[in-house]
């Protein structure tokens, strides 16, 4: 059996910040059409993972693969052209706009009119307004939110802040989609939710990578999952063998099961 | 660009359109024209401002490359109106470009001090090569502009002239605001990293809003040429370029019909205290003191809020 | 007159115009510091200084040391004043917003000094009389050692004052981080408002100094402000020997090209070389760039 391509691959990535490893020699891959975890007590280096990934911070060393093209060093905007899409841990939405036109400004990488063009409003911007509008309410069905659709986003509840946040990714036409506790701050049925819409995220053909501290829902929802501790990895593997490996529970699982 | 703006431009052209047929005076005809070519250029420094987020001290400059282009190009070298106003706005292009590349890949006030710069060198340039630009004591003798033999001369042929040019301008503004351009700008402004993840572009977008606002000014410069048909460096310094400033935030930044409306209050102002004399520069400090501290958004959101306010309470 | 004690007469020239702005640019870092705010008001300052110096000594006949240290207080209260009734109000707008009302405030100042002075510049006699000293040919007025000697003073203290003192080093924690440095139990309001008091103070000594000089009228802020701000910026916004430096190179710059090459290009030089430098050291020639990325403005 031949192995498919990863679509994400890190090698010896490196990340310090003044004398401190964030990110340390890390190794690993996505495969394509994953739900793929990341999970480390806090300070493990995980957001700064998602923000190396997306070109908000360069690496110290190491690099980056997207679907087997280096994508290290590249400016954030360039990224998401080529298919990788974000959320915030801490909400970044375009407080000053509403729900709908935050998933607008998704869609930006995939349109092209330009200033003059749209100060002309030439013809082929109101075409392509009409289908900017559409899809951004079709990303808004995605995810339950067209009713909010004129409200302004930063007037929504939290939980809905996250959907819109998912939404306004997608809107972006990624092939591989990163979620930065997608889960924080959210009741059980928000929870729920969340987990069915990820999962029908990756049905419709995108690849998820995902940081989040609630376990239910990553060994619920995982196909496989990195422990990251200290910038290093400590364990990969299906969600049975991550819940097996000692040096996890160690590390941080110890203290989610005793709870559980 | 959305069904109440199309309605108020409506409004506004009609206002505009027939005030020449009730007020005659040739005064208030020309105040009338000053704040068209004012509000030119301040409608693209609130693009440059409320959405791109960035502060111009220079803008004066643009407006004196504008005028001094038109007026040099026809007195000295004898080119056409349309040539010369060419000429100006491609020279403004330039100059915006050299100063926006290096400075808006920056985050921080690194424009704010690159235009102030810039505006003091132009200005220093206009007094100084004599040759040209005729030095502190200016340039006259500007012919008057004239279409296929139209001429514009005369107060309210001039004035239809500005406020079209005004009013396309404003169209133009207006469908950048409401078009992916506008949403970008405006996304940049909630969260600078979110917009970026995006896919925005920042800094080109930075880039294009500010080349964009020299032109507007560099368009108002030549219509004021044409217009007094004598210019000196004074009309074109760093003082201008503050009080242009402040004609955005008065009017309130972030959007473009507070701009017109600070345009248009702080030309009349100076006007109307006279009255005043010597203390005119007292009353106005007073003034805009006062605006600012019970507008802090503009007189623009401030009058919004208070009409809200005051439906809701009858 | 040689060449030489040509030159040397711009350099002194040059740094008693320096001194000034250097003082001006101190001033707005104080406030910069403590705010991020850039008060183009700074420059009223140092002409509220000349002209209440010249009430005090010249109409009500104070001595210097009384008249110095009254003008200075007045000053400061005019300072603190302009933060409590313009700046606290609006302490929840945007950073824009106050940089335009400190524009508003330089008018209503001129203003303000406009209708009690008048349009005319009123002149000061020099702190000790005598006749200018001859150095290598250059003629030097006494204000000028004046000048200079304060200046040092100056820097002297307020390394001091922010190097040492609890309340210096308080103020520069506010504009890093407001919310962290009130949660360490800085008011940081009140640092807020010394910060204004203090640039205020300074920008007087700054007129009070100069005004045997170069005379003092309404209208002398804006392009002092202008200057100052360029010396801060050149030197580095929020270093404060930075700024010093940066002031007198402003000062040096412009002396000699005005003496050299043509009095009409005095006021760009030093925005040429502004450019210029910012294009390679974009946070100015003694910042730190890491520092100048988490600041707002």
């Amino acid at each position: 059996m031949v192995m498919p391509q990863p679509i994400l691959e890190t090698s010896r990535l490196r990340k310090i910040f003044g004398g401190l490893m964030a990110v340390v020699d890390l190794n690993f891959k996505v495969m394509p059409g994953q739900i793929k975890a990341i999970i480390g007590p806090n300070g493990a280096g995980k957001t700064t993972l998602f923000n190396i990934i997306t070109g908000i911070l360069p690496p110290t060393g190491g690099t980056i693969r997207f679907k087997g093209r280096e994508i290290s060093g590249e400016k954030p905007h360039r990224i998401a052209q080529k298919g990788i899409s974000r959320t915030f841990q801490t909400v970044e939405l375009f407080g000053n706009m509403t729900v709908l036109e935050n998933v607008m400004v998704g869609r930006h990488v995939r349109t092209k009119k330009g200033l003059i063009q749209s100060g002309l409003r030439l013809p082929g911007v109101k075409r392509e307004e009409r289908l900017v509008l559409e899809m951004a309410q079709e990303k808004l069905e995605v995810v339950g939110l067209m009713r909010r659709a004129n409200e302004s986003a930063s007037g929504i509840p939290l939980g809905e802040q996250k959907l819109l946040e998912i939404a306004r990714a997608l809107a972006t036409d990624p092939q591989l989609l990163l979620l930065d506790e997608p889960a924080a701050g959210l009741n059980e049925t928000e929870k729920l939710r969340i987990g069915e819409i990820i999962r029908k995220i990756r049905g419709s053909g995108i690849t998820v990578l995902l940081v989040e501290h609630h376990m239910d829902l990553v060994m619920n929802i995982s196909d496989e999952i990195v422990v990251l501790n200290y910038g290093e990895k400590v364990a990969e593997g299906t969600p049975e063998e991550v819940k097996g490996d000692e040096k996890v529970i160690d590390a941080y699982l110890g203290v989610e099961i005793r709870y559980a | 660009m959305g069904k109440e703006n199309r309605r108020a431009v409506f409004i506004l052209m009609i206002c505009l359109g027939i005030f020449p047929f009730f007020i005659r005076s040739d005064y208030y005809l020309s105040i009338m024209i000053f704040i068209g070519i004012n509000a030119i250029i301040v409608m693209g420094l609130s693009l440059l401002m409320g959405y791109a987020g960035q502060i111009s001290l220079g803008h004066a400059a643009f407006f004196g490359i504008g005028a001094y282009c038109s007026g040099v190009l026809t007195v000295k070298l004898g080119f056409s109106i349309f040539t010369a106003f060419f000429c100006g706005i491609f020279l403004s292009t330039i100059m915006a470009m050299a100063i926006a590349i290096p400075t808006l890949k920056l985050k921080g006030h690194y424009l704010a001090v690159a235009t102030l710069g810039f505006g003091e060198i132009i200005y220093v340039i206009f007094n100084e090569l004599l040759e040209i630009t005729g030095g502190p004591s200016g340039l006259s003798g500007i012919p008057s502009i004239h279409f296929f033999g139209y001429s514009f001369k005369g107060g309210w042929r001039y004035f239809y002239l500005v406020w079209t040019v005004a009013i396309l301008l404003l169209i133009f503004s207006l469908n950048i605001i409401h078009s992916r351009i506008g949403r970008a700008l405006r996304a940049v402004h909630g969260s600078e990293v979110a917009a970026q993840a995006m896919g925005v572009n920042v800094s080109q977008f930075k880039i294009q809003v500010f080349v964009l606002s020299a032109i507007y000014a560099s368009v108002a410069g030549t219509l004021y040429a044409h217009f007094v048909t004598f210019i000196s460096p004074s009309t074109f310094s760093l003082f201008v370029s503050i009080l242009l400033l402040m004609m955005v935030v008065i009017g309130g930044g972030g959007s473009i019909w507070g701009a017109l409306l600070g345009a248009g209050i702080l030309t009349v102002l100076p006007e109307s205290l006279r009255a005043f004399r010597d203390f005119d520069i007292l009353v106005y400090g007073i003034i805009l003191m006062t605006i600012l501290l019970f507008m802090p958004e503009g007189i623009f959101k401030g009058l919004t809020l208070s009409l809200i306010w005051m439906r809701k309470k009858w | 007159m040689s060449l030489f004690s040509e030159i040397l007469q711009f350099v002194f020239t040059g740094l008693t115009i320096g001194s000034i702005y250097s003082m001006v640019g101190l001033g707005f870092n104080i406030i910069y510091n403590a705010t991020t705010i850039i008060n183009l008001a700074q420059g009223e300052f140092v002409m509220f200084g000349g002209l209440i110096m010249v009430f005090l000594t010249v109409v009500l006949k104070f001595p210097l040391f009384v008249g110095f240290p009254l003008t200075v207080i007045v000053v400061m209260a005019i300072g603190a004043v302009f933060e409590r009734f313009a700046i606290h109000p609006l302490r929840n707008a945007s950073l824009l917003t106050l940089i335009i009302v400190t524009i508003a405030a330089s008018i209503l100042f001129r203003g303000i000094a406009m209708f009690i002075w008048g349009k005319d510049p009123y002149s000061l006699p020099p702190f000790t009389p005598g006749s200018p000293v001859m150095i290598g040919g250059a003629v030097i007025m006494l204000q000028t050692f004046w000048v200079l000697g304060t200046t040092l003073a100056i820097v002297v203290l307020t390394t001091l004052f922010f190097g040492k003192t609890i309340v210096g080093k308080a103020m520069s924690a506010c504009s890093f981080n407001p919310m962290a440095a009130s949660l360490m139990g800085i008011h940081v309001r009140k640092m807020i408002l010394i910060s204004f008091a203090l640039s205020a103070g300074l920008g007087a000594v700054a007129g009070i100094v100069i005004t045997p000089m170069s005379l003092m009228d309404y209208d002398r802020g804006p392009m002092l402000a202008v200057k100052g701000f360029c010396a801060a910026v050149l030197g580095g916004l929020g270093v404060g020997y930075g700024v010093v430096l940066g002031g007198f190179i402003v000062g040096l710059l412009e002396s000699l090209t005005a003496g050299l090459i043509h009095s009409g290009f005095k006021d760009a030089v030093a925005l040429v070389i502004l450019l210029f430098i910012l294009c390679f050291k974009p946070s100015g020639i003694f910042g730190s760039e890491e520092v100048s990325k988490i600041k707002k403005f």
